[in-house]
């Protein structure tokens, strides 16, 4: 990439922030839902372990 | 003395009810969307990296508007996905007010963080985009208030969400917000039309030919599919994470219920 892709025609201040703010935000998105999946799912295997007889298949 | 042989009661007619509440229940759910879950992440991020990149680097540069143009390609789909994920988030809404199925009030409630992601990018954008060609970072015109009270409907959504202490007797107000909210999305779409604004008006889905060229809207269309995979993605996600954390509450609460073991019983 030469130098005048990187200062995107003198608008490099407003392009690339854009691009950054917009993927990270959604990146960022993605990570806590993904640890909130994963910590919801832990609890309900050390309840569900907790007590067998109310295990349900399927739900995972 | 024998009577008439019984007829068999007659099959109910399938409604609408019925097949949500079959195709909605909840271990019926995850088992799908666990299976669909990581087609649908894989697609989205391969089509938002393509089109991304698509954008940045191999479509022309705008004769007007110079490389600024490129804002588009993360600002246009990420409005498609403000408005339409308002859309999902109505629907659930309304299904949970009329049906009461609680995977719609999961679906719902869930729904609103990821539009009010999208929204919030689709300003912020905006707003980058704005400063070098209008001059202004924000302009208080019909297109832009009505897309910041679409953000202000989803955080509106999401703070009423969490206003209670059981989520489940949150999702009716919630619904009734989100249903009186969607009011506001014809107003979006024509308010270039109704209002003279700074904003310009559809180009993408104007009747006849896109007032844009093909170089520059084929990067535009795979951006816009690989959000709305992405979308859905993030929606199944978080909606699998609310059944989760729905089922996690029922254990605690059967647990709390039972009968604590007194000593002499534990002795015996």
């Amino acid at each position: 990439m030469d130098a005048s892709f990187w200062a995107m025609g003198g608008h490099a201040a407003f392009v690339w922030p854009s691009y950054a703010i917009g993927v990270g935000l959604i990146l960022a998105l993605a990570i806590l839902s993904w640890r909130g999946y994963a910590a919801a799912r832990d609890a309900v295997a050390r309840l569900e372990a907790d007590n067998p007889r109310r295990r349900r298949g399927g739900e995972r | 003395m024998d009577g008439p042989p019984a007829t068999p009661p007659a099959p109910k007619a399938p409604t609408l009810g019925n097949a949500l509440h079959r195709f909605a229940n909840p271990g019926r759910f995850m088992r799908l969307s666990g299976a669909l879950l990581p087609w649908l992440a894989a697609a989205g991020l391969a089509l938002s990296v393509t089109g991304l990149a698509w954008g940045l680097v191999f479509a022309p540069r705008d004769w007007q508007q110079g490389d600024t143009v490129r804002i588009m390609f993360i600002h246009v789909p990420a409005a498609w996905m403000a408005m339409g994920g308002y859309v999902g988030l109505a629907v659930a809404s309304f299904i949970g007010l009329v049906w009461r199925h609680p995977l719609a009030d999961i679906a719902a409630r869930e729904i609103a963080p990821v539009g009010a992601v999208f929204t919030a990018i689709c300003l912020i954008t905006g707003s980058l985009w704005g400063k070098p060609m209008w001059g202004t970072w924000w302009v208080w015109d019909a297109r832009l208030t009505s897309v910041l009270v679409l953000f202000f409907l989803y955080v509106g959504h999401i703070a009423l969400s969490n206003a209670f202490d059981d989520p489940e007797r949150a999702a009716r107000p919630a619904a009734i917000l989100a249903l009186i909210g969607a009011v506001n999305l014809p107003i979006i779409k024509f308010s270039v039309d109704w209002w003279n604004t700074l904003h310009q008006p559809a180009s993408v889905t104007r009747l006849g030919a896109p007032g844009i060229h093909v170089d520059i809207l084929q990067p535009l269309l795979v951006t816009g599919l690989g959000f709305l995979f992405v979308f859905a993605a993030l929606a199944l996600l978080r909606t699998r994470t609310g059944i989760l954390e729905r089922r996690a509450r029922a254990l605690m609460a059967a647990r709390a219920a039972e009968p604590a073991a007194t000593p002499s019983a534990v002795a015996v």
